[in-house]
C-alpha cells in the first residue's frame, strides 16, 4: 500500500493578480494528522479547497493516490475525500438525519453500487447528535451545526479528511469530543488535514504541523507531541491548556 | 445518468419547497396580480381578449417564473451546500434535471391555479381546440424553466445575478415565447393552425434541454 495519499507539487493559486498559494509542495501520508497553521489570508482554506478538487490550481499539480500508488486528480477522486468547510454545507430547512439521508443516497447511487456508506443515524450518533432530533439544522446551535457538518463528511467513509476550522465557535466539551473522534479516524488509518487558529487545542492530535505564510509553506515539522505521539487529551486537560486557549 | 440520482435531487427539491412554499407563493401572487391588473387596465372585449390573452398569460408566467428561478439555486448557495454536492459522485446533469423538473412542477401548479382566474377575468371561450392548450403551456413552460435553471446556475457567482438572469434568459426565450403566444392565440381565436408552432416548441425544448444538460457539468464546476 502506498504510504502517501495526497501530494501537492509546486501548487500556486491565483485570484486575478493575488496569489493565495505560492509554489506549495507537501505530501501527506496515510493515517497521519496534519495541522495547518497560518494567519488569516495565509492560504489555509485555499489549500484545502484545492486538495478537495473544488479549486483548480493555477500552476502545479495536486495528486491523490490510491492504495496501489496510482495518482489521480482530486476532481476524479472526490468520493474518497471528505471536506468540511466553515459553513455547514447542509440544508437549513432539513433536520440532520434528512440532510444525511440525501447525501448518503448520492454517494450510494454511484457506479458499481456506489460507496459503502455509514448510515445517517450511525454518523450522527458518532458525532454525539441524536438522529431522532427533528429540528431543522438552521435552528441548531453552532456546535451542533459543526457536528452535523462533520457527520456529513463521515457518511462516505472518506480516506482523506480535509477539515477547515472544525473547532470554530465550539465550546470546550464539544471541541474535545470532536478531537477524540478525530483520533479514532487516525487509528482507522485515515488521513486528517485540519486548519485551526486554536493551535494548542489541536496540537496533541497532530503528527505534523504545516505552517503557511502569505500563501507559501514556511515549515513542515513534526508535531510537538511527536510523530505517533497520539492524543492524550487527559494530559492536556490537566495542564489546563485548552481552557486557556479557548478563553484566548 | 442513473435515474436514482435525478430522483434524489427531485425529491429533495420538492420536499424543500413543500416545507417553505417560497417559490409557489411568490409566483402565484405575482402572476395573479399581473393578470388582474391587465384585465382592469384594458378591460378587453371578448374578441380582444382572445387575441391578447395568450400573450398576457405567457408574459405573466414568464415574469412570475423569473422570481422563482432567481432563487432556484439560493438554497444550494447558502451554507455552501453546492460544494458538498460537487464532492459527491452524482453527475451534474442529474442535479440539473431534478431542479428543472421541480421548478417546472411549481410553475405548472401556478398555471393551474391561474387558468380559471384567467377565464373569468378575460371572459374567455376558446374557438379552436382548447385541449391543445394542455400541450402548448407545458411545452412553453419547460422551455422557460430549462433555460432559466441553467442560466440561474450560470449567474450564481455574479454579484448582480437577479438582474443578470432576465437579461440572459429573455433573449434566449424569445423564440419559444413567440411559439407559445402564436399557438395559444391560434387556439383561442380559432384562426390559423397551431400545429406548426407546437412542433417548433417541442423541437426547441429537445434542443435546449440536451444542450443545457451537456453543459451543466462545466457550469457546476466552474470557479
Amino acid at each position: 500500500m502506498s504510504s502517501v495519499i495526497a501530494e501537492l507539487e509546486e501548487v500556486s493559486k491565483l485570484y486575478g493578480t493575488f496569489a493565495a498559494l505560492r509554489k506549495v509542495s507537501a505530501s501527506f501520508e496515510r493515517g497521519r494528522c496534519y495541522l495547518v497553521l497560518g494567519e488569516n489570508g495565509a492560504g489555509k482554506s485555499t489549500m484545502l479547497r484545492t486538495m478537495a478538487g473544488l479549486l483548480r490550481p493555477s500552476y502545479g499539480k495536486v495528486r491523490i493516490f490510491d492504495a496501489e500508488g496510482k495518482a489521480e486528480e482530486p476532481t476524479t477522486e472526490r468520493e474518497r475525500i471528505g471536506y468540511m468547510s466553515h459553513a455547514t454545507m447542509l440544508y437549513d430547512e432539513f433536520s440532520g438525519v434528512e440532510n444525511l439521508r440525501y447525501f448518503a443516497g448520492l454517494y450510494r447511487s454511484g457506479k458499481n453500487g456506489g460507496r459503502d456508506c455509514v448510515t445517517p443515524e450511525e454518523a450522527l450518533r458518532s458525532v454525539g447528535l441524536d438522529p431522532a432530533l427533528e429540528r431543522p439544522v438552521g435552528q441548531y446551535s453552532q456546535g451542533m451545526k459543526q457536528r452535523a457538518s462533520l457527520a456529513r463528511v463521515l457518511i462516505s467513509r472518506p480516506e482523506l479528511l480535509l477539515l477547515d476550522e472544525p473547532f470554530s465557535n465550539m465550546d470546550i466539551q464539544s471541541a474535545h469530543q470532536m478531537l477524540r473522534l478525530l483520533e479514532t479516524f487516525r487509528t482507522e488509518h485515515r488521513t486528517i488535514v485540519l486548519t485551526t487558529h486554536q493551535r494548542e487545542l489541536a496540537e496533541p492530535l497532530a503528527d505534523f504541523v504545516l505552517t503557511l505564510q502569505a500563501g507559501a509553506v514556511v515549515s513542515l515539522v513534526e508535531g510537538p507531541y511527536g510523530k505517533n505521539g497520539g492524543l492524550n487529551l487527559s494530559a492536556v486537560r490537566s495542564a489546563g491548556k485548552d481552557e486557556a486557549v479557548l478563553r484566548g | 445518468m442513473r435515474p436514482a440520482y435525478f430522483l434524489l435531487h427531485l425529491k429533495k427539491d420538492l420536499h424543500l419547497e413543500w416545507r417553505s412554499k417560497d417559490a409557489i407563493n411568490s409566483m402565484l401572487f405575482f402572476a395573479l396580480l399581473v393578470v388582474v391588473l391587465f384585465s382592469l387596465a384594458f378591460d378587453p372585449t371578448q374578441d380582444a381578449s382572445r387575441k391578447i390573452a395568450g400573450g398576457i398569460l405567457c408574459v405573466a408566467t414568464m415574469f412570475a417564473a423569473v422570481s422563482a428561478l432567481n432563487q432556484a439555486w439560493a438554497r444550494e448557495l447558502r451554507n455552501q451546500v453546492l460544494d458538498a454536492l460537487r464532492m459527491t459522485p452524482a453527475p451534474g446533469a442529474a442535479m440539473f434535471l431534478g431542479k428543472a423538473i421541480a421548478n417546472f412542477l411549481f410553475v405548472t401548479v401556478v398555471e393551474i391555479v391561474l387558468a380559471p382566474v384567467f377565464v373569468v377575468f378575460y371572459n374567455l371561450h376558446a374557438l379552436g381546440n382548447a385541449w391543445l392548450l394542455a400541450l402548448v403551456l407545458p411545452l412553453g413552460t419547460w422551455a422557460l424553466i430549462v433555460n432559466g435553471v441553467f442560466f440561474a446556475a450560470l449567474s450564481i457567482r455574479t454579484r448582480n445575478r437577479e438582474l443578470l438572469l432576465p437579461l440572459i434568459l429573455f433573449p434566449i426565450f424569445i423564440p419559444a415565447l413567440l411559439g407559445m403566444v402564436m399557438s395559444a392565440t391560434a387556439i383561442l381565436t380559432g384562426e390559423g393552425d397551431p400545429a406548426m408552432w407546437i412542433k417548433f416548441l417541442a423541437g426547441y425544448d429537445v434542443a435546449f434541454t440536451t444542450l443545457c444538460m451537456m453543459l451543466f457539468e462545466v457550469i457546476l464546476h466552474a470557479e
